[in-house]
């Protein structure tokens, strides 16, 4: 059974929307269908309805009529969660402040029933997949945040869940941690190959953890896709916008160049739209020599990363382009320079949006 | 002046206040106590005397009582109160804490109108049994008349301490698997365990020592605040009043002490 259950449930969210009691619509009825072993991160600016979807899923909250959540094609829509063997890592944590460690994490098994001997080494099991050997005794006030986090999911995945629900469960540690424990949640989410839906407000994350993303703009779903896709083919500005950095560019597009006041750049087709908006991403511009160069403009400034260097460059388009350029191109402010954009790299987006 | 000895000079009439009305006469109180016929012993016959012995037992098994209905009524009042919003809500919790002005006298006198002789109790039993039902004279009354008295001061108490617990802790125990009683059981109970503790020490310590309720109620009723009464009006027998008035003190004391170390590590696991 170890072996199925260690892949977990898929989920299907029909037309699930939610408008809370006071009238707020937290969520527009959406459809979402998730993948047995999936990690599926749901992303977006706070307040955009990611926690309502989470807990529409784990029946922590119910959706407005018409709405249905399936698990393994079961409907579960009416099931509590007590019933529907979730594992749930909440934004605080909610570990019990009146028992220790291993009580915390052997608690769900204790109220399904199983021997104390068998708890105890499902326990033992998840202290030392967690790292947290040592720690066992403490109770919940004597740990770190860093550590509080790795008994919330060894809590969570100890009753071998259907489905990992995670919501936002780095945003309360510290920059620096936030990032050594994202790679260690990414092995152990890929380790444990359970369906898991993710849910954070940092694109960084989703990217790295996500199989799939669900970018959610104010209680809509914006774009659903691999990290890849949502990164180079974005189908908004929102998207495009939110997901890493992202010039956006309005101009005229005749006979498949975008008529910019540094020059004409050319797209894929041969399009003509009298006022069209595309995305470019900094990293894909690459600099030259002002005189040869298809597009040119004035530095405007120059921010040294380390591994690569931000410039701000104005002139080319109807607003400032950020540029990322190689750590060694020797560029000062005030002077011109130029630049050159492959076709696959412009992005044309709805102009509405 | 050194920054101590301005401390130690602000603190002087506090030291002050707290001899001369607090300590000196505890202080007379212990000493009088003693200096009866039987001497030190005197405050013995507490214990060794049937009679004080059976009025103490009385006293403190009502005291218990009153503390443990109190805190299972308060809490299943307070839950349901702070948790849930209805129509006249607002309006129930103003009537349920109306009683908190009230004297022991004030409470007394109700319940002889809900349980006296003319009382609403005994015409209502009259009427459907053919038998007068009175109670209100007796320990029930008293009973009644303290859980009167208490409930609105711990039912006060509960809200505040639901209204802080952290739902989260809820949610994430059904999300384990965890029945609604199961939830009760290993989390919400042990989060109010220090509320318990301190609003039921209160309602234990003002059952063991009310006196205005049971004054209005009848003479006669076996609790110790009745015999110091009595013993002291009465019988004028300073020195035994005395010794009990002590005994009364510390038997409370030593009850609620062994309550709160019991509790202690429900309470210091709780955080
Ligand atoms: N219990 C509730 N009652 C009323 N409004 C709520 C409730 N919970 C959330 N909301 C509102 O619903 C919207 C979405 O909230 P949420 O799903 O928590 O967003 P996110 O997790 O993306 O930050 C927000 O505007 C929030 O204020
Ligand atoms: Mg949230």
């Amino acid at each position: 059974m170890s072996a199925q259950a260690g892949h977990g449930a898929s989920v299907r969210i029909e037309t699930c929307g939610k408008t809370f009691a006071d009238g707020t619509r937290a969520l527009e009825p959406a459809t979402l269908e998730i993948a047995r072993g999936e990690t599926l991160v749901l992303l977006g600016p706070s307040g955009c309805g990611k926690t309502t979807m989470l807990r529409i899923i784990a029946g922590l909250e119910l959706p407005d009529a018409g709405g249905r959540v399936l698990f393994d094609d079961k409907d579960m829509t009416a099931v509590p969660i007590e019933r529907r063997n979730v594992g749930m890592v909440f934004q605080s944590y909610a570990l019990f402040p009146n028992m220790t460690v291993s009580d915390n994490i052997g608690y769900g098994l204790k109220i399904r029933g199983v021997p104390e001997k068998e708890r105890a080494a499902r326990v033992a099991e998840l202290v030392a997949l967690t790292n947290i050997s040592g720690l066992e005794h403490r109770r919940i006030d004597q740990l770190s945040g860093g550590q509080r986090q790795r008994v919330a999911l060894a809590r969570a995945v100890a009753i071998r869940p259907g489905i990992l629900l995670l919501d936002e469960p780095l945003t309360a540690l510290d920059a620096a941690l936030r990032d050594r424990l994202r790679g260690e949640l990414n092995r152990l989410l890929r380790a444990l190959g359970i369906t898991t839906i993710y849910v954070t407000h940092d694109q960084s994350e989703a990217m790295e953890l996500g199989d799939r993303v669900v970018v959610m703009q104010k209680g809509k779903i914006a774009q659903i896709g691999t990290p890849r896709e949502i990164y180079f083919t974005p189908n908004s500005r929102f998207v495009a916008e939110f997901i890493g950095a992202a010039n956006i560019v309005e101009a005229a597009i005749e006979n498949g160049h975008l008529v910019l006041p540094g020059g004409r750049q050319p797209i894929n087709g041969d399009a003509n739209i009298p006022a069209a908006v595309a995305m470019i991403r900094p990293e894909t511009i690459r600099v030259m020599a002002a005189e040869s160069a298809p597009l040119s403009g004035i530095i405007d400034s120059v921010s040294f990363i380390g591994d690569r260097q931000r410039l701000v460059v104005s002139g080319v388009s109807n607003r400032s382009l950020a540029v990322d350029a190689p750590n060694t191109v020797r560029a000062k402010s005030g002077e011109r320079i130029g630049l050159s954009i492959s076709p696959d790299a412009v992005r044309l987006l709805p102009p509405e949006s | 002046m050194s920054h101590r000895s301005f401390v130690w000079l602000c603190l002087l009439p506090l030291a002050v206040v707290t001899a001369a009305f607090f300590l000196l006469p505890m202080a007379r109180l212990v000493v009088t106590g003693a200096a009866g016929p039987q001497g030190l012993a005197g405050y013995l016959a507490i214990l060794t005397e049937p009679r004080y012995r059976a009025t103490l037992l009385n006293t403190v098994l009502l005291a218990t009582a009153t503390t443990i209905v109190t805190l299972i009524v308060a809490t299943v009042a307070g839950m349901f109160l702070q948790r849930h919003r209805f129509p006249g809500r607002a309006i129930l919790i103003a009537m349920l804490t109306f009683p908190l002005a009230f004297p022991g006298v004030v409470v007394g006198f109700m319940i002889i109108l809900l349980a006296g002789r003319q009382g609403l109790i005994g015409d209502f039993s009259n009427r459907v049994l053919g038998e007068k039902l009175v109670f209100a004279y007796s320990i029930y009354g008293l009973f009644l008349g303290y859980l009167y008295f208490s409930i609105p001061r711990v039912i006060l108490t509960i809200m505040a301490a639901v209204q802080k617990l952290d739902t989260g802790l809820e949610e994430a125990a059904r999300s384990l698997g965890a029945s609604p009683w199961a939830v009760q059981r290993d989390v919400v109970l042990p989060a109010l365990a220090p509320a318990f503790v301190a609003s039921g020490a209160i309602a234990f310590a003002t059952a063991m020592g009310a006196f205005g309720t049971a004054f209005t109620l009848a003479t006669n009723i076996d609790v110790l605040p009745m015999l110091i009464y009595t013993e002291f009006t009465l019988a004028a027998n300073f020195s035994i009043s005395a010794a009990l008035s002590v005994g009364l003190g510390v038997v409370t004391w030593l009850i609620l002490a062994l309550a709160r170390s019991f509790s202690g590590s429900a309470v210091a696991a709780a955080g």
